[in-house]
């Protein structure tokens, strides 16, 4: 084990944020980070037939903007690494046939922005390959369609409910030196509080991201104080709270946390329930919004630990209960 | 007033739904099955039948009366057929709701996408 | 901190909602429903000069008719969002679910989309209103041969 090593964790060195592309639904364009993302589209369709095609024109959408702004081709990049929420991760998996190099498919709920950007980042790190691109992608209509009900069927919904956020993101890593770098990575190990409301992500979610937050703490010496902004992926604004007092129970001071679910949307004004979900709402926010505050270095350094809570509905109909996982990566200005 | 009594008995089984549903982890599908099955068993002692005379279309709109209509229209059948009436005159009555349904159902899945 | 506990402080800062008013709302939602509903079987007991057993099937094709256009139309979930039970439990609900999961399978074709997908979710209720009906059936069945 090399002394980078730290329990769950790992310190980086060379591993840099070349470029990036996000793209959002109307929602989420309309939302107070709107004006942060490269593209927004009107509607849910994207110009397509259906919507599993929209999520993959998103996704293939920013993988262009995000190419294109250094002037590279799909070549050019060593690894594509990559998931979404579908069964059989079908949006990146359909989107790669139109790629020419290895592809990498993962699948960690919501956590899965993290988590492709954590094995890119080892990749590299470990001078394997020069460029890795990591791309997720959600979209509101088909997690409905999968997860929930139909797109078009008349329910209310719980008070507890999340929304799916539509978008997609790409991300370039190089081990050339940039602006922003992958600073250190902690993986985090599912955990089952034995939750078992597919309604009530936020409550099952919670002691995920505070399993990884606490391991991340212990592994690397660190505390609240030493980040500008700790963000978790989409609690909502009800998980936000439960994870805040279970950190406050355990000692420990909560400064300057967020959730990526509830600085998405205007909860006020916008019909999103607790906040948004999905694999794009911690990416979006991520690499629309923090992204650029740290390139502008208003910010120094931010730990961003996505949520996902790995549930199927089949299981979830055999009353099992959900297991969910929690993956952190803190971005640092170099 | 057969508006008032409408308006009372519809309201109040929905209510009684919205209670279960707020209060309990129970999706729609579950109370709707629920409804149904306590039509049926309303019927049982034509209990349901005396709902119907009093509230008239309250008491036939909600899903309970689809339970109703299929107990009624089997009983209904057992007289003429005996015990094969109970599957020969099941849809006697809820026929009408049922087509109306696929096809309907069928027409708009042709002619409109989800809205989202 | 173990479960026990966890559990504890997740229900103490639950999102305490509006039940107050999604129950109120269910209550009107529905009342109007049943005065529609009324009103459209009076229509036709009229017309057709028949009484009200009659007109009842024509009440119900009317509004399944309309559940069926507005789900079309995106205009029924719409609605369902403040009215939560005041239109899952009319018949209006069921043709909700039946079109929208028709619709929503459109993608997937006509047979495996449509064709296969429609009873998704509705079919439940007419699975346990024939179960429950033949078993209750039955006993009033065996009841009335012996009284």
């Amino acid at each position: 084990m090399s002394s980078r090593f730290f329990g769950n964790s790992l310190k980086l060195e060379n591993v840099y944020i070349a470029s990036t592309g996000t793209t959002c639904g109307p929602l989420e364009f309309q939302g107070p980070l709107g004006s942060c993302f490269d593209k927004g589209f009107d509607d849910h369709y994207c110009g397509e037939e259906s919507f599993e095609k929209a999520e993959r024109k998103m996704l293939r959408d920013a993988l262009d903007i995000c190419l294109k702004r250094e002037n590279m081709k799909y070549k050019d990049v060593d690894l594509y690494i990559g998931g979404d929420l579908m069964n059989q991760i079908t949006t990146v998996h359909y989107l790669a046939r139109e790629i020419p190099k290895p592809f990498i498919g993962i699948y960690s709920a919501c956590s899965s922005f993290c988590l492709s950007m954590a094995l890119s980042s080892l990749l590299i790190e470990g001078g394997f390959i020069h460029r890795a691109v990591s791309l997720v992608s959600s979209h509101n209509a088909t997690a409905e369609r999968q997860y929930r009900y139909p797109v078009e069927y008349g329910v209310q919904k719980k008070d507890t409910t999340t929304f799916t956020a539509t978008g997609a993101i790409a991300t370039l890593l190089t081990d050339e030196k940039t602006d922003v770098r992958v600073e250190a990575i902690t993986l985090g190990k599912v955990v089952d509080y034995s939750q078992n409301d597919p309604n009530d992500m936020g409550r099952a979610m919670a002691p995920a991201a505070y399993d990884t937050i606490l391991t991340h703490f212990q592994d690397l010496k660190r505390s609240f104080q030493d980040y500008d902004l700790v963000v978790t992926g989409d609690l909502s604004t009800y998980g936000h709270k439960i994870l805040k007092e279970m950190l406050q129970r355990h000692k420990i001071d909560v400064v300057r946390y967020n959730d990526c679910g509830c600085m998405l949307y205007d909860l006020n004004q916008q019909e999103v329930f607790q906040g948004g979900s999905g694999c794009a709402c911690s990416g979006l926010v991520t690499m629309g919004h923090l992204y650029p505050m740290l390139k502008e270095k208003k910010y120094k350094r931010v730990l961003v630990v996505a949520t996902g809570a790995l549930l199927s509905p089949i299981l979830t109909f055999q009353k099992e209960t959900i297991p969910c996982v929690a993956h952190a990566i803190s971005l640092e200005v170099v | 007033m057969n508006y008032i009594m409408a308006f009372l008995f519809s309201g109040f089984v929905c209510f009684l739904a919205q209670m279960i549903y707020d209060h309990t982890k129970w999706t729609p599908g579950h109370i709707t099955s629920l409804f149904v099955v306590l039509g049926s068993f309303l019927d049982l002692f034509h209990v349901y039948d005396k709902l119907v005379d009093i509230f008239h279309a309250g008491a036939l709109i909600p899903i309970t009366s689809f339970g109703h209509s299929l107990m009624h229209g089997a009983m209904e059948a057992t007289e003429k057929f005996g015990i094969f009436g109970i599957a020969m005159g099941m849809f006697d009555l809820t026929a009408a709701g049922i087509s109306a349904a696929i096809l309907f159902s069928f027409l708009v899945a042709i002619l409109f996408k989800p809205k989202s | 901190m173990d479960r026990k506990e966890y559990d504890q402080l997740a229900e103490e800062l639950k999102p305490t909602g509006h039940k107050v008013k999604n129950g109120f709302n269910a209550f009107l939602y529905g009342g109007v429903m049943g005065v529609i509903a009324q009103a459209i079987l009076e229509f036709f007991m009229n017309v057709y000069h028949c009484s009200q057993k009659e007109a009842t099937p024509m009440m119900t094709i009317t509004l399944v008719f309309f559940a069926c256009l507005l789900t079309g139309l995106g205009i029924y979930d719409n609605i369902a969002k403040h009215a939560g039970a005041g239109t899952f439990i009319p018949i209006t609900g069921f043709a909700n679910s039946m079109s929208s999961s028709a619709m929503d399978s459109r993608s997937e074709g006509l047979i495996f989309g449509i064709g296969s997908n429609m009873f998704k979710l509705g079919g439940t209720v007419i699975t346990y209103g024939i179960v429950s009906s033949s078993l209750l059936g039955v006993i009033r069945y065996v009841i009335t041969l012996f009284w």
